[in-house]
């Protein structure tokens, strides 16, 4: 196949302007379709994000007291003892906060005890009895805390968090505090100038906002100290199948041991994440259908720019053709042309691509760009272009060669 | 001559449906893209309290440890509890009020109705004025109320319809956590967006349903929410406590001119020397005063999913910008040979570069309307969103106007080139190579 780009490049030179068009349009195009696909790319794997838990067995419960109560901790218990007794409920937990729940606790902790050391920010979970059970959180070191090892958080002395007898941390703050070493045994200080000891490790534990890692790290801790009612959620594990009877049963229950408290509609883990992330999803369906419409208005431009072309080139065509040129070749000229312009304007796209991921860098905390969005949005535009300038060349293509002459 | 050239424009679109459709679609788009981000851009960065926020000012001291001390960091946003009931007692500024959130239960007079939970904020008896809060019946507590930690309320119009069913409840008792309280004002209509007081319960949300003094709160221990740090390694059996080395209350004054803010920084300077001399601050003064534009541009409180939506609608209208130009820059070329014939009979350029323009203008008119619908479309779409914002999104008077302008001045500078490209065509040479 002979490629005449001589022909090609002279038309073009004609118009500079239509031609400069298209370039521009399918530039603008290409550079914003890498970042809408990347920025979508972004969203989708934060909301993919395993939090460690066992999400699908997993429902929170909050009761909030009207008056103050006496004894809320043996409230607490209560509660919990009537909640495991419930069908389908397998393991239940108080615990001050939940993945993808509103409130958070966070707090310093560090390898030393001296005023001024540098503090690593960590998520704080306060843990009641069963807790590793419920969550489903892996240990991959140590052990959890032992029965006699929980305290109340109002019944710690003037040492306050010196008082407690270990800690479990995550693998993320294990990591960074005994780089490759057993971290189990190992001690550190959390909220207080005395320190305690490592018992267990868990794989994974993560803030319950996961965008906040960014900013805070991905260290969390676990403390053995049993929240109250008020001061946490019930965290039940339930068989899959019964979930939506438990939350049924698991509402009636606390809403009959009285009137001083109001129980809240328990929300089962799947549905909080689902919240969670309906910023996310709705953002990634608004830059899906940008970049759909973009496409779809890049190709209309370059179908009425090539038929506005065809048509100002009729005689040409038609003195090729009577040339002997074939009708082949007339098709190949269009398109050859179109991948001409496209290339150039893909070019020119993914230098722009660039540099609004930068802009996007310097104001969104994102990441660089990964160099294989380019060639995607590249092969993406360039089957576009084809695509659109299939129909005016066949057209083209079918002029016959007499009629239009002595048109 | 403009009717005239309407008349031309529209022959030409009859005889050029499809490619006119094109036009008026791809430029609606791109405007309906624009002024959908745009309005929603608009009223998130709308000021929330026009004529009164560049006087209200945030305050912020720095009672933080020196070890941690950073030479010009951002001190703390919030106060202790002590700071701000000691620079509430010194009442320096013309209007100031300390206030924290929290989330209480309610209960009506009826027994048998379900208790609710409310969005709370404890305050102090300024507040009101001093934000110019509406009301419909009764009025603020006074200070005097804050010193005897009065069991009075004021509710949102919302609560009283929802819990008294409307009228005048001024009077009438509801139990706050189980305590009962008087009503001795209901709110009118008062909706703050953003909640710029108080950011941590909520940016673009409801405002909440009952206010309440601060003083009243802490006696009754009622539940608070928001933020809260807290710093040293000494053990804080009650963060709420008033010495607790804690940051969870908010305090705002107002300050009417240039003169009364430099003064009230320097009473803030000298209040930190003193806790500074007295041994309660460890750090040299650090003190933020920042009006309400001010905080809410430091705070970039509208969400940056917003502007970078902005950003991609702006590039969106671009491409479809250029897609017009060369669309209406083929239609001109395919009407050369008309061109020629009106330039031969003694149309001057400047007729004929009016001419097009007229005619990108009617392409624009038509673009903007489709534009103006797909944005209400849009805005619909935007309300179904799940942000806190969402159901503020609407198009207003002045967004109206905008778009015209944006289609108008779209349609120009997406005609001009076509149009100059028109008025070059040589009358002599088209005639002849017919």
């Amino acid at each position: 196949m002979s490629l005449h780009l001589g022909p090609i490049f002279k038309t073009l030179r004609r118009h500079k302007i239509a031609a400069g068009l298209i370039v521009l349009e399918v530039a603008l195009s290409c550079a914003i379709i890498c970042n809408a696909v990347f920025l979508i790319g972004q969203r989708l794997t934060g909301m993919e994000q395993p939090s460690g838990f066992a999400e699908q067995e997993l429902v929170m419960l909050q009761v909030n007291a009207i008056r103050k109560e006496a004894k809320p901790e043996a409230a607490t218990q209560r509660d919990l003892a009537l909640l495991r007794a419930l069908p389908g409920v397998l393991h239940a937990t108080v615990t001050n906060q939940v993945p993808f729940g509103g409130s958070s606790n966070n707090g310093g902790v560090a390898t030393s005890g001296e005023p001024g050391r540098p503090d690593t920010n960590a998520a704080w979970y306060l843990m009641g009895d069963d807790w590793l059970q419920t969550s489903g959180l892996r240990l991959i070191a140590g052990r959890d805390f032992l029965p006699e090892e929980y305290r109340d958080p109002s019944s710690l002395g003037a040492d306050g968090l010196g008082g407690i007898p270990g800690i479990i941390v995550n693998r993320a703050l294990a990591e960074k505090f005994f780089p490759g070493e057993s971290a189990p045994g190992k001690v550190v200080y959390a909220g207080s100038d005395k320190p305690v000891k490592i018992v267990g490790v868990v794989e994974r534990l993560g803030r319950i906002r996961p965008a906040d890692e960014q900013f805070n790290g991905p260290a969390a801790v676990l403390l053995p100290l049993r929240p109250s009612y008020d001061m946490g959620v019930y965290l039940l594990r339930v068989a899959p199948a019964q979930r939506d009877a438990v939350i049924k049963a698991a509402k009636l229950a606390l809403q009959q041991q009285g009137r001083h408290r109001m129980v809240e509609a328990p929300v089962s883990l799947t549905e909080l994440r689902s919240r969670q992330y309906a910023q996310d999803r709705y953002m990634a369906w608004t830059l899906g259908i940008v970049c759909l419409v973009l496409l779809v208005v890049t190709a209309l431009g370059i179908i009425g720019l090539a038929n506005f072309w065809v048509r100002q080139r009729s005689r040409m065509i038609g003195t090729r053709r009577a040339l002997g040129a074939t009708r082949g070749q007339i098709l190949r000229y269009f398109q050859l042309e179109n991948l001409l312009l496209s290339a150039l304007g893909i070019a020119l796209g993914m230098v722009a691509a660039y540099a609004i991921n930068l802009a996007l860098m310097l104001n969104y905390q994102l990441p660089r760009l990964p160099l294989a969005y380019l060639p995607v949005g590249a092969l993406a535009l360039l089957a576009l272009g084809q695509l659109a300038v299939l129909g005016p060349a066949r057209r083209a293509a079918a002029l016959p060669p007499v009629q239009v002459l002595r048109g | 001559m403009f009717a005239y050239y309407l008349d031309l424009a529209l022959r030409s679109f009859r005889s050029h449906p499809v490619l006119t459709g094109l036009m008026v679609l791809a430029l609606g788009l791109g405007i309906g893209a624009c002024m959908t981000t745009l309005t929603v851009f608009h009223v998130l960065s709308a000021d929330p309290l026009p004529g009164r926020s560049q006087h209200l000012y945030q305050v912020q001291l720095d009672a933080g440890q020196l070890a941690y001390y950073r030479p010009g960091a951002e001190p703390e946003e919030q106060l202790t509890r002590f700071d701000a009931q000691a620079l509430l007692a010194e009442a320096q500024a013309p209007q100031q009020a300390m206030m924290t959130g929290g989330q209480v239960i309610l209960q009506g007079p009826d027994e048998q109705l379900e208790p609710r939970s409310s969005d709370v904020r404890y305050t102090s008896a300024d507040f009101f004025a001093m934000f110019g809060l509406p009301f419909q019946y009764g009025g603020p507590w006074s200070a005097a109320d804050d010193a005897s930690h009065a069991r009075q309320v004021v509710i949102s119009r919302e609560l009283n319809e929802a819990m008294f069913g409307g009228g005048n409840s001024v009077g009438k008792t509801l139990r706050v956590q189980d305590t009962e309280m008087r009503v001795v004002g209901v709110l009118g209509a008062w909706r703050l967006t953003p909640h710029f007081y108080d950011l941590n319960t909520g940016d673009y949300g409801q405002t909440e349903g009952l206010y309440l003094p601060f003083s009243t709160s802490r006696e009754l221990e009622l539940p608070r929410s928001g933020t809260m740090n807290c710093w040293g390694n000494e053990h804080i059996p009650d963060a709420t406590a008033p010495n607790a080395p804690c940051v969870w209350i908010q305090y705002w004054v107002r300050l009417p001119d240039a003169g009364a803010v430099q003064r009230y920084r320097d009473y803030l300077n000298a209040y930190s020397e003193r806790q500074r001399g007295a041994g309660r601050f460890e750090r040299p003064p650090n003190v933020r005063l920042r009006n309400v534009p001010e905080w809410l541009a430091f705070k970039q409180v509208v969400p940056g999913d917003v502007r970078l939506q902005l950003w991609l609608a702006l590039g969106f209208l671009v491409v479809c910008l250029t897609n017009t130009v060369g669309l209406l820059l083929a239609k001109c070329l395919r009407a050369a040979p008309q061109i020629g014939v009106r330039r031969a009979l003694g149309a001057s350029r400047r007729a004929i570069f009016a001419q097009f323009l007229v005619e990108a203008l009617a392409i624009g008119l038509a673009g903007g309307l489709l534009g103006l619908l797909l944005a209400w479309l849009g805005l619909l779409g935007v309300r179904h969103n799940p942000a806190s914002y969402a159901e503020l999104a609407r198009l207003d008077l002045p967004m109206l106007a905008a778009a015209l302008a944006v289609s108008l001045l779209a349609s120009l500078a997406a005609g001009l080139l076509p149009a100059w490209r028109a008025a070059q065509v040589a009358p002599a040479l088209q005639l002849k190579s017919q």
